[in-house]
């Protein structure tokens, strides 16, 4: 066999406070399926960015060869240019187009810069008949389904002349049937010679399409395994897959659990846009008075999706389910409504959903709570400095003064902002959606002693993460979710990482037969 | 204006970006004042701004800018545009603009004028009629826009068109008037003299020396709050210069008005609009309701902020006083008339984005869409008293617009890098 056809050696990348990459190895052989494995945040989206020049050549450190050649992206022009292609798990594709414009977007037959429909069209259906898809190359991308969208995304790849596709999560928003159609293409497009990374979380997936399996943790390389034809063990793959340090500290605590404080039972949310597609299936949970319960699951399990949409459908379409207080339903209609039911839920995107940015750190802390410090509707604004500066002191949030505005915070310490307006606002469940993401290992360490102190205080919560150490370090019961439904539920005691990823990565085809 | 402003702007010191610095963090004390006004340098900029174009006309005008007849001329000329940049400021503060303000005023000014001149309603019932027909129009506009969620500027794009055209519909194409003497005041009447003669107005006098009284000990509070707060403080001198220029200038001020017909009650007016609504901004929950929005909608929604009524709300208050400034606008003119308020809406939004509104909304103070509109209102004047013809009197309103804007947004990305 000939020497690969991409070769990516020692590649290490960082971001402000961050190591994303460091030394990763990555080779595919020409014509060969490589998936990508690993947990979220392991680095598999920062290195693909980096193979196709979103992080140009310059900011990260180690060779690319592509065909013996050593390469330089500047940016994704410089790589798709070399055919290379990637397909992101959130299409790019403008919805008011055609599938033919779309086919072309950037790439157009023309000639001085007028359009050559005549060719446009001759070649989208040429192509289109390549991915198998049947449709008029003149509909518009909003009328057909993400899963010939997702064709067309190859179409649009073959016409770029790839001979290296990227596929990011590309069957996370299709069902079975849509999911076994792409993976058909994949390896008829290998038949034709096009190389392809897949990336995935989907180990039946995995084990059915690739040639080899290459996997990452905490961004490093941690072993490539070549799929032979008896197939691949997954426990192979979960292995390397989890196997996080254990390094952070977590705080001693003797859990006093009491009766069922909070529970979901048999909620059911569809997607938003796509109201075929369930986002979560029918998922009950609970959790009780002191106790803090795990939400384990991979990108696109449905877990966010769940707490949003109990939290005053906030996500997606609801269609069925209740929650209960104590053991009494309770409406949640509305954001006002569950905090009125004394609910709190700490976004996963403190930026975008947690903050606002503009204001400072004491107006974040007393939003969601402001008649707490205000008699009939006028704020008494020492009050509020107050309640800001004791979080201040209690939460250890560094900044000058509680009127430093929160754009200028750390992740760390918005992060205890957020958590502070919570706490404020005194609930009896707290719903926290990876409370520890992109912050550095001492707030970490704070945090996690104030989720047991608020657990202590009798308080039910649930917590959300990725990280699996955190997990298993913090609750005392885990449920696991995947592709929207839950997979299962594990004592602290009996879990491991490796049980834990094994009920993750599920997939909905070989569930049924599971259990 | 002067005590108005000045105590408004210590109202909102406390929270407005104070000097980051570590506290106790020693440096010159030319430093220290560096690192004041940089916390603040949307705050002050602005009224350095409106301090330097008062002294430019009021060297190029001879002294004519500032005699007591102008001035008091300033103040009734601007009042309605003054009036609509506190709506429009809290309307983009929410995120939002509404273009129909001018096309509104002119609506419920011709309104009233048909109400009081062709059917001898009684001027006080009109006007709270007029206030009424704003406040309905206000509604509707926020219906689409808060709860069908239509963009702000197409419903308003819309709205000005239909204002407009009701207004031409209500008048028939003429001008209707004149007014009872009662109903004129709102805009040209002053506060009654009482007391023996002096060389002044009485009234004006008592009413500056209050002003000044409650400015300074406002002052004096909120230096106490800060300190027992720990916050760091200004330095003793500069605070005492700061309370003799407040005192100079509302003393100066009071003077100007009390030698000519004393204290105009457009002026009361605007001032009880500057206190109670910059008081509402500031302390209410509504009024935090309204700045989340702008700086995070979403955020603000799962905070529990209930957004399609707050901005429902900011657009029902933006009828009113839109009906307000057609109120002080007509009553200026004594006639309803057809072409009442063109532009009205592009002032006001010049006004609020000169005094510090930011486009992506979340900021901006009602003291700042004052301290715009006077910006504007002194250089209309100003440049009309030195003789510069119209047409380069918009050329130099564009290029501060632009200007103003420019230098916050450059401002803003110094401070961010």
């Amino acid at each position: 066999m000939a020497g690969p056809v991409l070769e990516m050696r020692s590649i290490s990348k960082s971001f402000p406070g961050v190591k994303a990459l460091s030394d990763v190895n990555l080779s595919v052989a020409p014509g060969e399926v490589h998936a990508v494995c690993g947990e979220n945040g392991a680095g598999k989206s920062t290195l693909m960015k980096v193979l196709s020049g979103v992080y140009p050549h310059g900011t990260y450190e180690g060779d690319i060869l592509f065909e013996g050649e050593p390469c330089a992206f500047k940016d994704i022009r410089a790589s798709e240019q070399h055919g290379i292609v990637i397909i992101h798990q959130e299409l790019a594709l403008v919805p008011y187009l055609s599938i033919a414009e779309n086919i072309f977007l950037g790439n157009e037959h023309a000639s001085r810069g007028i359009i050559s429909w005549h060719r446009t069209l001759t070649h989208a259906k040429k192509l289109l008949q390549r991915v198998g898809l049947h449709e008029n190359p003149q509909t518009r991308i909003a009328d057909i389904g993400v899963g010939k969208q997702q064709l067309v995304e190859i179409a649009k790849a073959l016409a770029k002349e790839v001979k290296l596709l990227i596929l990011d999560e590309p069957t996370a928003a299709l069902n079975d049937e849509d999911s076994r159609k792409l993976l058909d293409l994949i390896l008829e497009l290998k038949a034709q010679g096009i190389s392809c990374i897949i990336i995935s979380h989907k180990l039946n997936e995995i084990a059915r399409v690739a040639d080899s399996v290459t996997i990452l943790r905490d961004g490093r390389t941690i072993e490539t395994v070549a799929v032979g034809t008896e197939g691949i063990s997954e426990d192979r793959i979960i292995r390397g897959m989890v196997g996080r340090d254990l390094d952070h500290r977590y705080p001693e605590r003797t859990p006093d659990i009491g009766d069922v404080a909070f529970a979901i039972e048999d909620w059911t949310v569809l997607h938003p846009i796509d109201h075929q597609r369930k986002v979560v299936d029918d998922v009950s949970v609970h959790v009780r008075r002191g106790e803090i319960v795990g939400v384990a699951g991979l990108m696109g399990a449905g877990r966010t999706e769940l707490a949003m949409s109990v939290f005053g459908r906030s996500y997606g379409r609801y269609t069925g389910g209740r929650v209960l207080l104590n053991g009494v339903e309770i409406r949640t209609r509305t954001v006002p409504e569950a905090i009125g039911h004394g609910l709190a839920y700490v976004t996963e995107d403190r930026k975008q959903l947690g903050l606002n940015l503009t204001e400072d750190i004491s107006r974040n802390i007393s939003l969601s709570a402001l008649g707490k410090v205000s008699r009939h509707g006028w704020v008494n604004e020492h009050e509020e400095m107050r309640v800001a500066e004791k979080f201040r002191a209690s939460m250890n949030i560094k900044a000058p003064s509680v009127f430093a505005e929160t754009g200028k915070l750390s992740g760390g310490n918005q992060q205890k902002v957020v958590l502070s307006k919570w706490i404020f606002s005194e609930p009896d469940v707290l719903i926290l959606d990876e409370p520890t993401r992109g912050i550095d290992v001492g707030a970490k360490a704070e945090i996690y002693s104030v989720i047991a102190d608020l657990a202590a205080q009798g308080k039910a919560v649930l917590v959300i993460s990725s990280e699996l150490p955190e997990l298993l370090g913090l609750c005392d019961r885990i449920y696991t979710m995947a592709e929207g439904r839950l997979t299962g539920e594990v004592d602290r005691t009996d879990a491991t990482q490796e049980s834990l990823m094994r009920l993750m990565t599920v997939s909905a085809a070989t569930q049924n037969e599971q259990v | 204006m002067a005590q108005t402003q000045t105590s408004g702007i210590e109202a909102s010191t406390p929270t407005d970006g104070k000097p980051s610095g570590p506290t106790g963090s020693g440096g010159g004390v030319g430093q220290q004042l560096v690192q004041a006004l940089r916390g603040n340098i949307r705050q002050y900029g602005m009224l350095v701004a409106l301090a330097l174009i008062i002294l430019l006309f009021q060297i190029w005008t001879d002294g004519t800018l500032l005699k007591p007849l102008n001035v008091t001329n300033l103040i009734q000329q601007n009042s309605y545009i003054l009036i609509l940049a506190i709506g429009m400021m809290i309307v983009i503060i929410a995120g939002h603009i509404d273009l129909s303000v001018g096309s509104l005023a002119a609506f419920v000014g011709a309104a009233a004028a048909v109400m009081m001149v062709k059917h001898q309603v009684p001027w006080p019932v009109a006007l709270v009629a007029a206030l009424l027909i704003g406040a309905v129009a206000g509604a509707w506009q926020g219906f689409w826009i808060a709860y069908v969620g239509i963009p702000s500027f197409i419903v308003t794009l819309a709205g000005m068109l239909l204002f407009r055209g009701g207004t031409q519909i209500l008048l028939q194409g003429q001008s209707v008037a004149p007014f009872p003497r009662g109903f004129q005041k709102i805009s040209s009447g002053f506060m009654p003299e009482v007391g023996p003669y002096t060389d002044y107005h009485n009234l004006t006098l008592l009413l500056g020396i209050g002003v000044l009284a409650i400015a300074v000990l406002q002052e004096v509070r909120g230096r106490r709050q800060a300190a027992a707060f720990g916050l760091e403080l200004l330095p003793l001198g500069f605070f005492l210069a700061k309370l003799a220029a407040i005192t100079a200038a509302v003393t100066v001020f009071t003077l100007l008005l009390a030698s000519y017909h004393g204290f105009p009650i457009v002026l009361l007016i605007l001032g009880a609009l500057l206190v109670g609504f910059g008081y509402l901004m500031r302390n209410s929950i509504l009024g935090r309701h309204t700045y989340a929005i702008g700086g995070n909608e979403p955020a603000a929604r799962l905070s529990g902020v209930k957004s399609k009524r707050v901005v429902f709300l900011a657009f029902v208050n933006m009828g009113v006083l839109a009906a307000l400034a057609g109120m002080v606008f007509a009553a200026r003119l004594n006639a309803g008339t057809p072409q009442a308020g063109i532009n009205f809406e592009l002032e006001a939004i010049a006004a609020a984005f000169i005094g510090g509104a930011s486009a992506a909304g979340g900021v901006g103070t009602v003291l700042g869409a004052i301290i715009g509109g006077l910006v504007l209102g002194v250089l209309n004047n100003g440049m009309s008293l030195v003789g510069i013809g119209t047409d380069y009197q918009q050329v130099i309103k564009g290029l501060v617009l632009l200007a103003a804007v420019g230098f916050d947004v450059y401002n803003k990305r110094k401070v961010g890098s």
